[in-house]
């Protein structure tokens, strides 16, 4: 009897069936309809009834030699906005932030972000070169890398045009899509500070060029203070290799900084005096203000917080009642201190529970209960990290920066509960 | 005797453990292989945006930069620069950087003619990479700056004209970050009254937001 597993045969089981149904209303514009059909959904499933696949054998060891996740979990993917981008190969595709638990972003969930595709390096061929104002420049293999002392650490990387489209208004209705351009793993590696001090800096070393193997060669200017504090050269991700995405067979980390300087698939690192003014650092990755300046070098990321539920794609389903209110906050300015959640637009504010552990440059999750007196709410969370810093209402930001700068939109989330449990992504002034 | 023997032994093995730890920390390492000139020459590849240190011999002018841009680069960016489709136009936009809609491109925007060289050269063009010589990547460089009125029509770009190119906003980027540049307070309760909480702006309806279940959409602004 060979079967792949219970559900390839036609014997679905009943709450697959509703889930597929819920696929196909589509957008969280019919929530009141799916609200409905989840509720029928799991009234089918449940007992007396014995489950199909409680009547077979399942698959053996070995059947899936590289696990995979459950049909059910099939919608549960990065996705992408068409029509962002000219091509998906300089594109960006986005976290499912809804589906997604605990600090840890799944490998196979974790952001995409391209300027010339994904690249497949063959790791034995794959070469990092260090020179410049260096004593010793050399050429490592990655034999030659793993070779150097190790170190993991957890560490988010945010794309800094995260919430970008929202600059000018309220324009996507999906969690996945205004803060998925962020993802969070455990990185395993050498410290950078490891490799410059093999090679030796000579005494007017300030700046390091960080080049990809890529297409477009991605390039970065980063100051040697940064590099020597806390910069990671990894191949790790989350206990296997690095996956071609995010860089195999070696990439740079710079915890805490915008994603954009964490090359991937490093291959060069040359040391200079000064920065290089490259164009992912004067044509894009710069903040255009309302007076016509624009800010250069604006590497960190700000302390930011989202409610991940309740938010469009996971709308209230059981009416009014109690809830968990969850969300996950970060800065790339250490550790998050506290998290504060309002479930009336700003008014009033609670502190939420935060989730251990909490560490410096990673994903946080926080959490609070809520009863719901099923009338129309405004749901916000609010971050304050350990410098004291509290992140901003779009409208502070937009008083400062205008609303033309695409990076570094840190503002405070506002989700609209409708009384029928529907969640909408809006802006409030 | 067997109290000193012992004694012996572990000063014995304190010595031994003290020499293996300082051959752990001896540095440095020693892995990989010296980089040599030629390996260094070959992905020495950049050019410096402010001073245009690393621009490599070779040359390149308008007409050169007109032929070679039909060939490889106006598919994407349009004849003139003015970009097909999404891709990016590379010309004009000069005086709308405090407008409503910006058109930041090469000549109302990029602080560095260099770059230009630089960025040619490392990523373009975006399916053949790094097939330019230097004597094209430097014509392209001369068209486009000419596309943007920035150099005659008789320039010639090479490693000691570029750097001297003026962008027009050079002056308008600072290279120090001033955030944070909000001060929100946590502020607990009463904060607003909630009579003065005004949606100003919903996704609702705007029919922007790719499906976020089943497959992947592939979705074209309506």
């Amino acid at each position: 009897m060979k079967r792949d597993n219970g559900r390839a045969n036609g014997a679905l089981p009943t709450r697959g069936l509703s889930r597929r149904k819920l696929f196909r209303l589509g957008s969280a514009a019919a929530a009141g309809a799916l609200l409905a059909t989840a509720k029928a959904g799991a009234e089918e499933a449940a007992p007396p009834a014995d489950n199909p696949w409680s009547q077979t054998m399942g698959a053996g060891v070995v059947d899936r030699p590289y696990g995979v996740p459950a049909e059910g979990e099939a919608g549960v993917i990065r996705r992408n906005v068409p029509w962002l981008t000219a091509g998906t190969e300089s594109s960006v595709s986005f976290s499912p932030l809804q589906e997604l638990n605990g600090i840890i972003t799944p490998n196979g969930l974790f952001f995409e972000r391209y300027h010339a595709g994904r690249t497949d390096v063959t790791r034995d061929e794959h070469r990092l070169m260090i020179h410049g104002l260096v004593e010793r420049p050399i050429v490592l293999t990655m034999d030659d890398i793993l070779r150097f002392p190790s170190v993991s650490r957890i560490h988010f990387i945010e794309c800094p045009a995260n919430g970008g489209m929202e600059w000018r208004a309220a324009q996507l209705n999906s969690l996945q899509f205004t803060h998925g351009m962020i993802s969070c793993a455990e990185w395993t590696g050498v410290k950078l500070s490891t490799l410059l001090e093999e090679v030796g800096l000579k005494k007017n070393a300030k700046w390091a060029l960080v080049e990809g193997a890529d297409g477009a060669h991605m390039t970065r200017s980063l100051p040697l203070d940064k590099c020597l504090d806390d910069c990671l050269i990894v191949y790790g991700q989350n206990g296997e290799a690095l996956r071609p995405e995010q860089g195999y067979p070696l990439r740079l980390i710079v915890p805490g900084w915008e994603g954009n300087v964490s090359i991937k698939w490093l291959r060069r690192i040359k040391i200079g005096d000064k920065p290089w003014y490259t164009r992912e650092e004067t044509s894009k990755y710069t903040d255009l203000m309302p007076n016509g300046k624009s800010r250069g070098f604006t590497w960190l990321i700000d302390a930011k917080s989202v409610v991940t539920f309740p938010c469009p794609e996971k709308p209230l389903r059981h009416g009014p009642g109690s809830y968990e209110i969850r969300g996950l906050a970060w800065t790339g300015n250490g550790k998050v201190r506290e998290v504060h959640v309002s479930t009336d637009g700003g008014a009033n504010w609670q502190k939420a529970q935060l989730h251990e552990p909490v560490l410096s440059k990673a994903l946080t999750r926080f959490s609070m209960p809520w009863q719901w007196d099923g009338k129309p709410a405004l749901i916000e969370s609010r971050v304050i990290d350990e410098t004291g810093y509290v992140q901003p209402t779009i409208g502070q930001l937009r008083k400062i920066r205008g609303s033309n700068s695409i990076y570094h939109n840190n503002s405070i989330q506002t989700w609209q509960i409708k009384q029928d449990g529907s969640v909408f992504d809006v802006q409030t002034a | 005797m067997f109290k000193p023997l012992k004694l012996t032994l572990i000063a014995a093995g304190v010595l031994a453990f003290a020499v293996a730890a300082q051959a752990q920390q001896k540095k440095p390492y020693g892995y990989g292989k010296p980089a040599t000139p030629e390996q260094i020459a070959g992905w020495n590849i950049d050019a410096r945006g402010d001073d245009g240190e690393g621009l490599p011999a070779g040359k390149g002018d308008v007409a050169r930069g007109t032929e070679v841009f039909a060939e490889q680069c106006a598919v994407c960016h349009g004849t003139f620069g003015e970009g097909e489709g999404r891709y990016p136009k590379l010309v004009g936009g000069n005086g709308t950087l405090t407008a409503d809609r910006p058109e930041p491109t090469v000549g109302s925007y990029w602080p560095f003619a260099v770059t230009l060289w630089d960025y040619i050269n490392r990523a373009m063009p975006m399916p053949t990479p790094h097939t330019l010589s230097a004597d094209d990547v430097y014509a392209l460089t001369a068209y486009v700056l000419n596309l943007n009125n920035l150099v005659p029509d008789d320039f010639v770009a090479d490693k000691t004209s570029l750097p001297k190119v003026k962008m027009p906003n050079h002056d308008n980027f600072s290279w120090q970050d001033p955030r944070p540049d909000t001060a929100a307070k946590p502020c607990m309760t009463k904060c607003i009254d909630p009579k003065d909480i005004k949606i100003i702006s919903t996704a609702e309806g705007t029919d922007l937001t790719p499906r976020t279940t089943g497959p992947l959409d592939t979705m074209q602004p309506k």
